[in-house]
């Protein structure tokens, strides 16, 4: 028997079209057209890390590798490092995921296993809404409310007992002045919950219900049925979850730059005033004069995207391994 | 039961306990949210309400101690988010077509949803930096042009990944039908995909509106701030989030005023884009 020609399915529109002509040259034209847009989302993140790179250039050839563990800054002298505001992201953004990744949890499984169904939307909606106050309005609330509050009743209570432990007790010494690294944290920890809690929920949606019930059936409880049925099946959606969220805490500028002090001076104490990358360039860049003082304030840049990228690449790869484990069981 | 020993119901009732305990945390997780919106919307409205009036709207910014408004800031806000609204929805909506229907294939597609990905959640101020070195380094000046070209970059990513989402909704049948009535496939997109997935990309170019009204940091360096009310794209540009960030941390009361009712004009215009957009597509997928 005779094979019979097969042509691939896409070149079959190519001969129709070419006939027409004209509906052939459309056709291919606004496919590069789509293709040219895609590229160019594609090589913005390339551009951003070039032209990053390349500005950066005096600071990179004068402090070379020192710059990561300096901890000058010091525009006077033009001596420049990037201890300081490194050490407030890190830490700002770590005690942030201590305080939101828990409660991030506890929301996702009361939206998820408690909540009463007519409840689900409207309470879901209410922390999505966190996610969308700006952050300029965190900040200002910060400043002007949480923190004169906070260093009135908790920071002083902190201080009279955590402060008092011997050697972990020196995080929380110091003057409870309201702002500081701690304050920053909170304040990020409220901002990232709605990230968390929402991918948590939707990967918990996503445990087959027959899972639950068979645990359910075998005289589980809820809690019991929560963090041996649903958190292992999910596990690595909920890491990409965390890792989001600690993408976004480690970027955002302006809440952070309104209450984390601003001052580049390193302490143990998360109670001292301090600084992240975003917040010096915030506070810094439009009045930075010298080419120096600049290209080291987006040297600082180049770092906070290259942490971010790493951090949000992780968070997206184990929520794809998480999406393709539910793509072939299905 | 006989079976039933006291050994045993100890295990039931530690179960039980560990139960309540953790799921009454959970409520407080949620309490703990609550609570939190509840507090930052009250000092809003309890700051922001008394600073709203008709001059706020009418008059530009003052210097400390004179009266004013915020019209410069205003004017400015809406130009540089609508500029940047027009310049990131068409490269966002085509970026996204190619996603969703030429891409199938191939490692373009598959990549290029990845880095958009990290995009949408890099760091804003980031993104100004990248401005300011490409745009404003090179021409020597700010201009709102800077600022509305740094906004674009946070639309382009939120549209590109709803037109892409939306797209690959829409039935493969639809397609095939309109292949198959002779259509060339430039008309099947624009004349059946986007007409099926319409509302959905809407509210992605809503919510990316709703997101860059209230964002500052790109803003810090490349549309600076301009004290007094201009309708050219081309100079320094007042805007709401920098004036806000300006004048709450100066040491002016009138000024703090003035903050608060930027603030909670800013605040409830975002979020009232973000319930229509809830709302828009909510409409769609009943």
């Amino acid at each position: 028997m005779n094979p019979i020609p097969t042509q691939p399915v896409e070149r079959a529109p190519r001969h129709a079209g070419q006939a027409r002509g004209s509906g052939y040259l459309a056709d291919r034209l606004f496919e590069w057209l789509t293709r040219f847009f895609a590229s160019l989302v594609l090589f913005t993140l390339l551009a951003i890390l070039v032209s990053l790179v390349v500005t950066s250039a005096p600071s990179l050839k004068a402090f070379g590798f020192s710059f990561l563990w300096s901890d000058d800054w010091d525009p006077v002298q033009d001596k420049y490092g990037a201890l300081i505001p490194v050490y407030g992201t890190l830490v700002s953004s770590f005690v942030a995921l201590l305080i939101a990744v828990p409660i991030s949890f506890g929301i996702a499984v009361f939206l998820t296993e408690m909540s009463p169904p007519w409840l689900k939307r409207p309470l879901g909606t209410a922390i999505e809404l966190l996610a969308a106050i700006p952050s300029i309005i965190y900040g200002m609330w910060g400043l002007f409310s949480f923190a004169p509050l906070f260093s009135r009743t908790l920071q002083p209570f902190l201080i009279e007992t955590l402060g008092k432990i011997p050697f972990a007790g020196q995080l929380f010494q110091g003057p409870p002045l309201g702002i500081g690294l701690l304050t920053a944290s909170i304040i990020l920890a409220i901002m990232v919950i709605p990230f968390i809690s929402s991918v948590m929920r939707d990967v918990f949606e996503l445990v087959p219900a027959v899972l639950k019930e068979s645990a359910y059936g075998l005289g589980a409880t809820t809690w019991e049925v929560v963090w041996r049925v649903v958190l292992p099946y999910t596990r690595a959606g909920v890491v990409g979850g965390v890792m989001l969220g600690l993408g976004r805490a480690l970027g955002e500028t302006m809440a952070v730059t309104f209450v984390i002090g601003n001052t580049q001076h390193l302490s143990p104490s998360l109670l001292a005033p301090g600084n992240s990358i975003a917040s010096s360039l915030a506070n810094e860049f439009a009045e930075a004069v010298g080419d120096l003082y600049t290209s080291a304030l987006i040297e600082l840049g180049l770092l906070l995207f290259i942490i971010t990228t790493i951090v949000l690449a992780m968070a997206k790869l184990m929520l794809l391994r998480m999406g393709q484990r539910e793509g072939t069981r299905s | 039961m006989r079976y039933t020993t006291p050994e045993i119901r100890r295990i039931y009732r530690r179960r039980q306990l560990a139960n309540r305990f953790h799921l009454l945390m959970s409520l407080c997780g949620m309490g703990f949210g609550l609570f939190w919106l509840t507090w930052i919307l009250w000092t809003l409205i309890s700051n922001g309400f008394e600073a709203l009036s008709w001059s706020l709207l009418t008059h530009p910014t003052p210097a400390p101690g004179g009266e004013g408004g915020l019209a410069n800031a205003i004017l400015g806000s809406i130009m540089m988010s609508g500029l940047a609204t027009l310049i990131g929805t068409p490269v966002g909506v085509l970026a996204g077509t190619y996603l969703a229907e030429y891409g199938r294939r191939g490692w373009l597609a598959p990549i290029t949803r990845f880095i958009n990905d990290i995009l949408l959640s890099a760091p804003s101020i980031v993104l100004g930096l990248f401005i300011y070195t490409v745009y404003v380094a090179r021409f020597h000046h700010f201009s709102g042009i800077a600022g509305a070209l740094s906004l674009s970059l946070i639309v382009i990513p939120v549209v590109v990944r709803t037109t892409d989402d939306m797209l690959r909704l829409v039935p493969d049948s639809l397609r095939e039908a309109a292949i198959a009535l002779g259509a060339p496939r430039w008309k099947m997109v624009v004349m059946v995909a986007y007409r099926a997935a319409k509302s959905g990309i809407a509210t992605g170019v809503l919510l990316a509106v709703a997101r860059i009204s209230g964002e500052t940091a790109p803003l810090l360096f490349t549309a600076l701030n301009n004290q007094f009310t201009t309708w050219n794209i081309n100079e320094p540009m007042a805007n709401l989030p920098v004036v806000i960030f300006q004048f709450a941390m100066s040491p002016y009361d009138d000024w703090h005023r003035l903050a608060w009712g930027g603030a909670i004009l800013v605040t409830f215009s975002v979020l009232a884009i973000n319930v229509l957009a809830r709302l828009l597509f909510r409409q769609k997928s009943s």
